[in-house]
């Protein structure tokens, strides 16, 4: 019979140290499409008739939301003049909703000063509870993927707990189906106080591409105070970790305005 | 519809034939309706063995048929689904009650009904599920769920036991409901890849493969042979990486922590992978009706893959070698032939219980015909056969992803797509990592007005309570960690 702790301890660390050092495992993980407004050719709506959820609109000036991104790559295909290029820019959690927006006329927002909003009790650990909302299993199978030896959730203080009661993030993936909506709004009225709300994956943040139709969820805009915005579908383990690390204030928020600055 | 033989019934004639058609055993796939103005029509898709067409039974009518599940019991959930979502009633249906739309729920009209442009929402707050009354001395009950522990999917489970003995179980799934076969209604048939991408997550590939299939049998499309061998490899790594997390998550559910340590570590080296080829962990983006939306550097695939299948395989053995993880396997969970049949078991889950299905070889699609590869089959139908099919489909993946990258030969990647077709419909499948999928879309004016999707979950979600009942707690995380199942692609 084999010795499991002897091959365990034989097969070394396999953890990364991301974000301090040492590999994200990222390599080749396509993020959400990069725009460069100067190649852009007046009156071309190309990427916003290709946009299957809606992401990109045209007034004037295009306009991306990239809480509606799926990370779908269509708009680039059809982009004729390369505005819009393929980019590793996953690490795109925000505070504020609007700072997914791209807006071409407006102005990148000027960074705001970190509000401390985490209580000191939360800054030793963190204690998370999932709750799927709907969602397609993709976000669960990247949540799943921290706790594997390569990302090992563990190292930097954040676990995840089965009791709300314990919990001090409240994870929310999917778009918040109809059936799900009574259930998550329990678990939240369940968590003590100070307690933090992360929309996880496009879904969450938007509804987008589950928001038509009869049993459509908009995301948890109107439903839950959301701390932490999280859009990618589904968002790799990297960008899970950046996104608390942001929460507890020990990353800073890489895109502003809808402009990633890596 | 492709690859199937029409056959036109009565309501009256409905059930005589299936039973003459289950006698001689054969077996039902799925069931759906589709509305054409005032008039239905159920179809019942029966497979009549390998390598021959399937029969389609149509039943046309105003959407009152006899219930067939007191003689096929897996026709059951079909039946339920119908008349919770478009309308339709079965007469003497042994469990009259609410599958999709819960108690305490409504959407009027019925969203895949006569009407079913209506704007109607799913509206009301889940109520208590139909249980039956479990009477005895000292039993108790537990609703676990919707919200469990862990990084879990929302379901909800329902036990009345004694001490560790269950009497009684049953889940109560669609919490997860998106109403995705209503959302392809109204698209281009070419708009559809990204939504059946995102039915369940941990299958972009299969079930955009089997839509895109689907379509293209509509629309008489050829896929050019580079693309066919690439959408192989797209499935088979998709095969092995859940079949890793399989693994690791059933060394966690028998307390085999390293085991579960390097299961894990093998799905991630497999997504990063996925990620170096595609440009996602999840093989999304690529497919495409016709073919694929670019080239993939499939050549190299072989040789990087080839460490991660070493390790694997010795992990593999490893685990056949550790006497504590198979006790809690052998035995776990029966799930005998004879129910398998009936309840509709597919996949590794079905293969574990003797029946040898598997529509890569009974029904090849993609370029699966030019391949060698086995299907294994069991007969114990107990926890330790499932992971046993499990393994040695996970090693038949490793070599089919190496045969197919050394067959690769340059060509085009997609089929010209029509500008316009008027009228289709076409049927798609594939075997997933958990079992048969299929795909029915059906094309009026140019757009998609039913797309009808069969997740493998679906078929062994209805079938796993026969293998708790009577069993223990105990056993239940790791009978259930036997199984592989996913909800999102069976609430939909």
């Amino acid at each position: 019979m084999p010795n499991w702790v002897w091959l365990g301890m034989k097969a070394g660390r396999a953890a990364t140290d991301w974000p301090h050092h040492g590999p994200d495992g990222q390599e080749g993980n396509l993020g959400m499409p990069a725009f460069d407004s100067g190649h852009c050719p007046p009156g071309c709506a190309a990427c916003v008739a290709s946009c299957p959820t809606g992401a990109i609109t045209a007034d004037g000036s295009i306009t991306i939301d990239y809480g509606r991104c799926i990370v779908c790559q269509r708009c680039l295909e059809t982009c004729p003049e390369g505005a819009l290029t393929p980019s590793d820019h996953w690490a795109f959690a925000v505070r504020e909703r609007q700072d997914l927006v791209l807006a071409q006329s407006a102005a990148a927002d000027e960074e705001r000063a970190l509000s401390s909003r985490i209580a000191s009790s939360l800054k030793g650990s963190l204690h998370i509870r999932h709750v799927d909302a709907g969602s397609c299993n993709g976000c669960e199978s990247e949540l799943q993927a921290l706790s594997n030896p390569f990302y090992n959730l563990h190292r930097l203080g954040i676990f995840f707990t089965p009791s709300p009661r314990f919990a001090d993030l409240l994870l929310v993936t999917g778009p918040v189906t109809p059936a799900m909506r009574a259930p998550l709004i329990r678990t939240w009225e369940a968590m003590p106080e100070p307690r933090m709300v992360m929309a996880a994956g496009t879904c969450a943040v938007s509804g987008a591409p589950m928001d038509q139709g009869y049993a459509a969820g908009h995301g948890l805009e109107g439903i839950l105070p959301v701390d932490v915005w999280l859009p990618g579908c589904p968002p790799n383990p990297a960008a899970f970790i950046h996104a608390l690390l942001l929460l507890l204030e020990r990353v800073p928020q890489k895109v502003h305005g809808g402009r990633y600055e890596p | 519809m492709n690859e199937c033989e029409s056959r036109i019934l009565t309501a009256a004639e409905l059930r005589p034939v299936a039973q003459d058609l289950v006698r001689q055993g054969n077996r039902f796939q799925m069931a759906y309706a589709v509305w054409e103005g005032h008039t239905v029509e159920a179809r019942y898709l029966v497979a009549l063995g390998s390598r021959r067409p399937f029969l389609l039974l149509k039943v046309r009518g105003e959407g009152v048929l006899p219930s067939l599940a007191r003689e096929v019991p897996l026709l059951g959930w079909y039946e339920r689904e119908m008349m919770d979502l478009a309308g339709l009633h079965f007469e003497e249906h042994p469990e009259p009650w609410p599958l999709i739309v819960h108690e305490g729920m409504s959407v009027r009209p019925p969203p895949l009904g006569p009407e079913g442009e209506g704007k109607g929402q799913l509206a009301g707050e889940s109520g208590p599920p139909t249980l039956p009354e479990v009477r005895a001395d000292q039993v108790q009950d537990l609703i676990w769920g919707p919200i469990r522990g862990d990084v879990l999917e929302s379901g909800e489970h329902h036990y009345s036991y004694i001490g560790e003995g269950i009497l009684h179980y049953q889940m109560r799934l669609f919490y997860k409901h998106r109403g995705l076969e209503r959302r392809f209604q109204g698209l281009l048939p070419t708009q559809g890849v990204h939504l059946a991408e995102r039915i369940s997550g941990v299958g972009s590939v299969c079930h955009a493969l089997a839509y895109c299939q689907a379509v293209e049998a509509a629309l008489g499309l050829e896929v050019p042979p580079r693309a066919a061998m690439l959408r192989v490899i797209l499935a088979e790594l998709e095969r092995l990486y859940n079949h890793f997390h399989y693994f690791g998550h059933l060394c966690k559910t028998t307390t085999l922590k390293v085991g579960e340590a390097f299961g894990t570590l093998l799905e991630e080296r497999v997504k990063e992978v996925n990620a170096r080829l595609t440009g996602s962990r999840f093989l999304r983006n690529c497919l495409t009706v016709g073919g694929l939306r670019r080239d993939l550097a499939g050549e190299d695939i072989g040789d990087i893959i080839r460490t991660i299948a070493d390790e694997g395989i010795a992990y593999l053995e490893r685990l056949n070698r550790t006497a504590s993880h198979q006790d809690r396997l052998i035995g776990t969970g029966i799930l005998p032939r004879q129910t398998a049949f009936d309840q509709g078991a597919t996949g590794p889950v079905a293969r574990a219980s003797g029946l040898d299905r598997d529509m890569r070889r009974d029904h090849p699609y993609a370029a699966y015909e030019l391949l060698h590869f086995t299907v294994p089959l069991y007969e114990q139908g107990d926890a330790q056969a499932r992971t046993q099919v499990r393994m040695q489909s996970l090693r038949a993946a490793l070599d089919l992803i190496a045969q197919a990258a050394a067959s690769l030969k340059s060509g085009s990647i997609c089929a010209d797509i029509p500008a316009r077709v008027d009228r289709g419909e076409g049927l798609g499948w594939t075997e997933g990592p958990r079992g048969s999928l299929y795909y029915a879309v059906h094309i009026r004016d140019g757009r998609l007005v039913r797309v009808k999707i069969k997740s493998p979950s679906f078929s062994n979600w209805r079938v796993f309570p026969f293998t708790v009942h009577g069993s223990n707690m105990m056993d239940f995380a790791i009978n259930e960690a036997s199984f592989g199942l996913t909800v999102a692609g069976c609430d939909r």
